[in-house]
C-alpha cells in the first residue's frame, strides 16, 4: 500500500528524522511505534499526504505523491486517504451527520446519506447524527472520527494514537473497531502508538527508533 | 453540505457575533438609503412642482419666500401685485404663457388658489370626479386635500385664514362648493384647492383687510385708483393678485425679462429653478454631516466583521485543518471564509435597506414631513451601488482572514496541543 525510499525529513530548523524504506502490502495492517518524538505523527503526516518531506520518495496507492499537483494531492486526500488524528478535530458548529457530509463534500464525492447512516450504524452511534460534538462523551467523539475517517472507503487508514486515555476495555474496543472498519472497506490500516497494549493485538510492526540528532539537540 | 451552507453554519455559531455585525452594517446602509430617498424625493418634488415655470412675478420682498409661497405653497405671500401691472407682464413679448393665482384662504392648512385653469393644466391634472370650476365660490380638491378633509363633490365647506390648518377665523357666511376633483399627480396639485380668482376678491371686498395677505406693504403702492378702464375693476376697485407665473417663450428671456421686471417695475421676478437651487443647498449642509455619520457607520462595522472573521479564524484554525485534511483545496477555504464575510454583507445590506425604506415610508405616513409626501415605496438606483458597497465592505474586512485560511499548514496544524 506504501513504499518508502529514503525518506527524510527536517522541520525548519530542527533535527533531520530519516525513515527506513518500509513496504506495507495492500490490505495489510502495521503498527508504528517508536518513542515519544520519534517521528511517527510526521510519517503519517507525510503518507497522507499533508506534509512535504524534505527529500525521498513515498509511493502510496501505487501514487509517487511528489508527481501529484498541488489541486490533485488534494484530490487525493480526500478519496485515498482516512485519517483519525490525535486529536479528533471533529467541526464544531456541525452536526455528527453533517461533519460525514462535509468529508464527502470536501473530497469532490456524490452526496450519499446512506453510507452515513451506515457507517454511524456500524459504529454505533446513529442515534446521535444530529447532535453537536460537544454533545459526545470521548468514546463517542472517537467513533464519530472513526466514522468520518472511512466514509469516503478510503485504501489508506491512519490513526494517529487512537488509545490514548483508554482504559484497557476502550483500547481493545477502538483497535477492534479499526481494524473491522478498514477491513470492511478494503483499506490498509497504520496505526501510530507507543502503547504497549496495541502490540499485543496487531502482529506487523514498524520501529522507529529514538532519533540520534534529536538526542544531542 | 456546500460552501455557502458551512459559511452559513459557522456563522449561526457565533450568534451574537453575527447579529451585532450585521445590525452595525445595516444601520449605516439604512442611515444612506434614507437620505438618498429624502433627498431624491424632495428634488423630484421640487422639480415637479417648478415644471413649465421659467419665473415667478410677485410682490417686493424675498425671491425664496416669493418661490415657497406661489410654487410650492409652503410659506406666506410676501404681498400683492396689482393686476393691471401684473396684464402688462403676462403680455411681454418674451412671455408665452402667463397664470395669475391669488392665493387666499386655507382648507385645514390647504391653500386655496385663485386661479385659472391653465394652472391644473400646468401640472398635467386630470379630473377625477366632477368638474373644474366655473363660476366664484366652486372649487375643484386636489387629490391629498380630498383624501385627508373627506370632502366630495356636491359638499360645501368654509374656508379660514392663513395658511395655519386653525386658529384663524371662518369665513362661515361664504361658503365654497366642491365641484370637482383631480387625479393624484405627485405634484404640489395635489394639496391645493383651486377656485375662480373672483372667490378670493369676492370674499375678502367685504371686509377690511385683516388678513395678513392682503395686509402687505405693497398695497399701498397701488391705492391710487387708476381710471375705470378695465373690465375685471368692477366700482371702480383696483384687483390684486398674489402673483403670475410666468413660461418663456425664448430662452432668450432668461436674461432679458428678470431685469426687465426687477429694475423697471415695482414687482419681484425670482426662478424656480435657481432657488430651487439654493435651498437644496442649504438642506445639503444637513445631509452632509448625516453622510459622515454613515460613513463612520459603515467603516466601523467593517472593522467589526474583519476583527470578529479575524478572531473567529484563530479559534477555527483546527477546523480550517481538518477541512485540508478532508480532501479541500487552499482555495477553498478561502473562499469559504470570503463567503462569511459575503454573506453577512448581504444580509446587512437587505436589512439596511428595507430598515431605510422603512423608515420613509413611517416617516410619510405620520406626516413628519407636511408638504412633502415621503413614500418607502421609492427606488433610486444607487441603491444598487449601495448594495454593492456593503459588498465590499464585507468582502474587504474577510480579506485577511480569507488569506490565513489560504495559508493553513495541515500537518503543523493538527499535530499541535
Ligand atoms: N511543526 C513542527 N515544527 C518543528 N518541529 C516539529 C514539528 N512537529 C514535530 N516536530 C519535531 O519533530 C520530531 C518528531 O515529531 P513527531 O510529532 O513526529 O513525533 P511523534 O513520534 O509523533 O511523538 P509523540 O509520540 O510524542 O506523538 C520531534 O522532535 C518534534 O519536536
Ligand atoms: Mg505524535
Amino acid at each position: 500500500m506504501f513504499a518508502l525510499k529514503q525518506l527524510r525529513h527536517r522541520y525548519g530548523g530542527g533535527a533531520e528524522i530519516s525513515f527506513p524504506d518500509w513496504v506495507l502490502d495492500a490490505g495489510g495492517h502495521a503498527l508504528l511505534v517508536g518513542p515519544s518524538g520519534s517521528g511517527k505523527t510526521t510519517l503519517l503526516s507525510i503518507v497522507g499526504g499533508m506534509l512535504q518531506p524534505t527529500s525521498g520518495q513515498a509511493i502510496v496507492a501505487g501514487q509517487d505523491l511528489r508527481q501529484l499537483s498541488a489541486g490533485a494531492l488534494d484530490r487525493f486526500r480526500g478519496q485515498t486517504i482516512g485519517l483519525v488524528p490525535q486529536k479528533l478535530h471533529l467541526i464544531a458548529s456541525l452536526t455528527v451527520a453533517e461533519n460525514l457530509q462535509l468529508a464527502q463534500y470536501l473530497a469532490h464525492l456524490p452526496k450519499n446519506p446512506q453510507r452515513i447512516h451506515e457507517v454511524l450504524t456500524r459504529l454505533g452511534v446513529a442515534e446521535l447524527a444530529q447532535r453537536r460534538p460537544h454533545q459526545l462523551s470521548g468514546g463517542q467523539s472517537q467513533r464519530v472520527a472513526i466514522a468520518r475517517a472511512v466514509v469516503n472507503k478510503p485504501k489508506l487508514l491512519l490513526a494517529d494514537e487512537p488509545t490514548a486515555n483508554l482504559d484497557d476495555d476502550a483500547a481493545t474496543a477502538v483497535i477492534d473497531l479499526l481494524e473491522r472498519e478498514a477491513g470492511e472497506v478494503g483499506a490498509s490500516l497504520l496505526i501510530a502508538s507507543h502503547d504497549g497494549r496495541v502490540k499485543s493485538r496487531i502482529g506487523h510492526s514498524f520501529a522507529l527508533q529514538r532519533q540520534q540528532a534529536e538526542e544531542t539537540a | 453540505m456546500n460552501i455557502v451552507k458551512l459559511a452559513y453554519k459557522q456563522l449561526a455559531t457565533r450568534p451574537l457575533h453575527t447579529i451585532l455585525n450585521v445590525l452595525l452594517l445595516a444601520l449605516g446602509i439604512a442611515t444612506i438609503t434614507l437620505l438618498m430617498l429624502f433627498n431624491a424625493q424632495l428634488q423630484d418634488k421640487l422639480l415637479n412642482s417648478s415644471k413649465g415655470i421659467d419665473l415667478v412675478v410677485g410682490a417686493k420682498g424675498s425671491p425664496l419666500q416669493l418661490i415657497l409661497s406661489s410654487v410650492y405653497h409652503a410659506d406666506i405671500p410676501n404681498g400683492n401685485i396689482p393686476l393691471k401691472e401684473a396684464d402688462q407682464i403676462a403680455k411681454h413679448r418674451l412671455v408665452a404663457k402667463a397664470i395669475p393665482m391669488a392665493l387666499g384662504d386655507n382648507l385645514m392648512g390647504f391653500r386655496i388658489v385663485g386661479t385659472t385653469h391653465d394652472y391644473v393644466g400646468l401640472y398635467g391634472g386630470e379630473i377625477a370626479e366632477g368638474q373644474l370650476w366655473k363660476v366664484s365660490m366652486e372649487a375643484v380638491l386636489g387629490a391629498n386635500v380630498a383624501k385627508k378633509s373627506g370632502l366630495k363633490v356636491g359638499q360645501n365647506f368654509a374656508g379660514s385664514h392663513g395658511l395655519a390648518g386653525n386658529g384663524g377665523h371662518e369665513h362661515d357666511d361664504n361658503q365654497y362648493h366642491v365641484v370637482g376633483i383631480l387625479k393624484p399627480t405627485g405634484t404640489v396639485l395635489d394639496d391645493v384647492v383651486l377656485t375662480e380668482m373672483q372667490s378670493v376678491w369676492d370674499l375678502h371686498e367685504s371686509e377690511t383687510t385683516t388678513n395678513p395677505v392682503f395686509a402687505q406693504p405693497s398695497k399701498p403702492a397701488t391705492a391710487a385708483k387708476p381710471a375705470n378702464d378695465d373690465d375685471d375693476e368692477e366700482e371702480g376697485k383696483p384687483r390684486d393678485i398674489t402673483a403670475l407665473l410666468i413660461s418663456y417663450k425664448t430662452p432668450l428671456a432668461v436674461l432679458a425679462l428678470p431685469r426687465h421686471i426687477n429694475a423697471n417695475t415695482n414687482m419681484l421676478a425670482a426662478s424656480p429653478a435657481m432657488e430651487a437651487a439654493r435651498l437644496l443647498s442649504i438642506v445639503g449642509f444637513g445631509l452632509d454631516a448625516f453622510r459622515a455619520f454613515a460613513a463612520i457607520l459603515i467603516i466601523s462595522a467593517g472593522l467589526s466583521v474583519f476583527v470578529a472573521l479575524y478572531t473567529a479564524l484563530k479559534e477555527r484554525r483546527f477546523d480550517l485543518a481538518v477541512m485540508r485534511m478532508l480532501g479541500s483545496s487552499r482555495f477553498r477555504l478561502f473562499t469559504a471564509v470570503l463567503l462569511e464575510g459575503l454573506l453577512l454583507a448581504v444580509a446587512s445590506a437587505a436589512l439596511g435597506l428595507a430598515i431605510g425604506h422603512g423608515v420613509v415610508e413611517l416617516a410619510g405616513r405620520t406626516g413628519m414631513t407636511p408638504g412633502l409626501a415621503l413614500t418607502g415605496r421609492y427606488w433610486v438606483p444607487q441603491e444598487a451601488l449601495l448594495a454593492l458597497l456593503a459588498v465590499g465592505v464585507g468582502a474587504f474586512a474577510a480579506l485577511i482572514p480569507a488569506i490565513q485560511a489560504y495559508r493553513t499548514e495541515i500537518a503543523t496544524v493538527l499535530s499541535e496541543r
